[in-house]
């Protein structure tokens, strides 16, 4: 199994913020990266994600093999962006300044590299956000504060068993692999695609039987314990609303804002730099 | 149809959700360059067809976005929700399918599954995921329908083999622990 982003304990700030802050920062940011194509404030954001990250003491190798995961997928995008269309530039932005000609309708003009400059740093905002929102929340932490804002503790608590159960399936998918493989199934590229298939599911049909019987299981346990018999609960890992919880929140609506005004201030979401 | 939100609700959502996310990385390969067939789909149609239109809904929406995010690092949000639409299509024949009680498992079942899933993913891929791909991201027109397209075929493969097998096997399963057999 390759490696995945996880929670690890540290002592920071950004750490010590409850886990309600940090998801309205993560969803608001991703929601204003995903609306602008303004070039000054995804630059502005990519820097503000950079020094956020910084603070965070997240170590290169707690993210790093997800991160070359992510640059593969960038890169395979952008291509096909420009095998697809590579006049979408022109499009946006209304001009066609042809640096150099490649082949039958294939050239590649400033408005294009521009535009996919764009898509690029795109990705570069959101994806800091990502790495230091899984790496500095802790699960139980986060269901409690959920709670603690409104949120029905059914929502809460699915998410934290969601997180909580993620490396069991995952080991428990990893020991049914592996004894397949002792018993001779083929799971490289090399099988042909119905038998792949077929292989494939020799593995999900103990781990989805497995799996419903964890289901009956934890309910039942749940259950036993009283669960959802009041409708409030309190929490082992809960955590106030803080100061610095506030800031954030505060500071990640004021920037929304701002950025949308910036952004539309011109009746469009691109910045053109070329009229 | 089940819309009843209890303890079985949420476990199902949270074990669903986990095993949507570790399922994130199997994927297999077919001879369509960049097109994968994901089996972490037809685990989200079976779920949904078992438990109905909210937990296959919530696993769709929230297993994707934390697969990505895990694995990928990103979220593709214009890929996220039509997940859940499809989730939430399967889900809402569950009542129909009764794959717990043992119900599921003759060739009309199978079919309806089937054609729902077809709709539900041509909904999804063909009208959901392209439209938000160039709302959200202003990708080329053309791309983004070809990638929907691809996706849709992967997805009506995967559902359709191995989603229908998990229904029919897990069925055929659950029926014997209520052995009871309606007389003729």
């Amino acid at each position: 199994m390759s490696k995945i982003l996880a929670y690890e304990e540290k002592d920071t700030w950004i750490h010590q913020l409850s886990g309600v802050s940090k998801l309205i920062f993560f969803l608001l940011w991703c929601f204003t990266s995903m609306i602008t194509y303004d070039t000054r404030i995804l630059a502005f954001m990519v820097l503000f994600s950079l020094i956020i990250f910084k603070i965070s003491k997240t170590k290169w190798k707690q993210v790093g093999a997800v991160f070359k995961m992510i640059m593969l997928f960038l890169t395979l995008n952008v291509i096909a962006i420009f095998v697809f269309s590579p006049d979408q530039g022109t499009h946006i932005y209304g001009t066609r300044t042809v640096l150099f000609h490649i082949a039958g309708n294939y050239d590649v003009t400033k408005e294009q590299l521009f535009y996919e400059f764009n898509v690029i740093i795109k990705y570069f905002t959101v994806i800091p956000a990502v790495f230091m929102f899984l790496v500095t929340t802790n699960p139980s932490e986060f269901a409690a504060s959920m709670n603690k804002v409104g949120i029905s503790y059914n929502v809460g608590y699915a998410i934290s068993i969601a997180l909580r159960y993620i490396p069991d399936v995952q080991g428990e998918f990893t020991k049914i692999k592996h004894a397949q493989e002792a018993r001779g199934i083929e799971m490289s590229g090399k099988a042909s695609l119905f038998s792949r298939i077929k292989n494939t599911s020799s593995i999900i049909f103990p781990l989805i039987f497995s799996s419903m019987d964890r289901i009956d299981v934890v309910s039942n346990a749940m259950e036993l314990r009283g669960y959802g018999k009041h409708k409030k609960r309190t929490w082992y890992m809960e955590k106030k609303l803080r100061r610095n919880d506030y800031l954030t929140i505060a500071f990640t609506i004021v920037f929304m804002i701002a950025a949308l005004i910036i952004t539309f201030a011109d009746g469009s979401r691109f910045y053109n730099p070329f009229v | 149809m089940k819309l009843k939100f209890g303890i079985k609700e949420v476990v199902a959502i949270g074990i669903g959700t986990a095993l949507f996310v570790a399922l994130t990385e199997i994927q297999i390969p077919t001879p369509i360059p960049n097109t994968y067939l994901q089996p972490r789909m037809a685990i989200m149609a079976f779920l949904a067809a078992v438990f109905g239109p909210v937990v296959g809904g919530i696993i769709g929406l929230l297993g994707h976005a934390l697969g990505d995010a895990m694995f990928y690092g990103s979220v593709w949000w214009s890929w996220v929700f039509p997940d859940a639409v499809v989730g939430l299509a399967i889900g809402i024949f569950a009542k129909k399918y009764a794959i717990k009680e043992g119900g599921f498992g003759n060739t009309k079942m199978i079919i309806h599954f089937n054609v729902v899933q077809v709709i539900a993913n041509a909904v999804a891929w063909i009208v959901v995921a392209p439209i938000l791909d160039i709302l959200i991201y202003a990708e080329p027109v053309n791309k983004v329908f070809v990638q929907g397209a691809w996706a849709f075929v992967g997805n009506i493969i995967i559902i359709g083999i191995l989603g229908t097998l998990l229904c029919v096997g897990y069925s055929a399963v659950g029926a014997k622990s209520s052995s009871l057999k309606k007389e003729d």
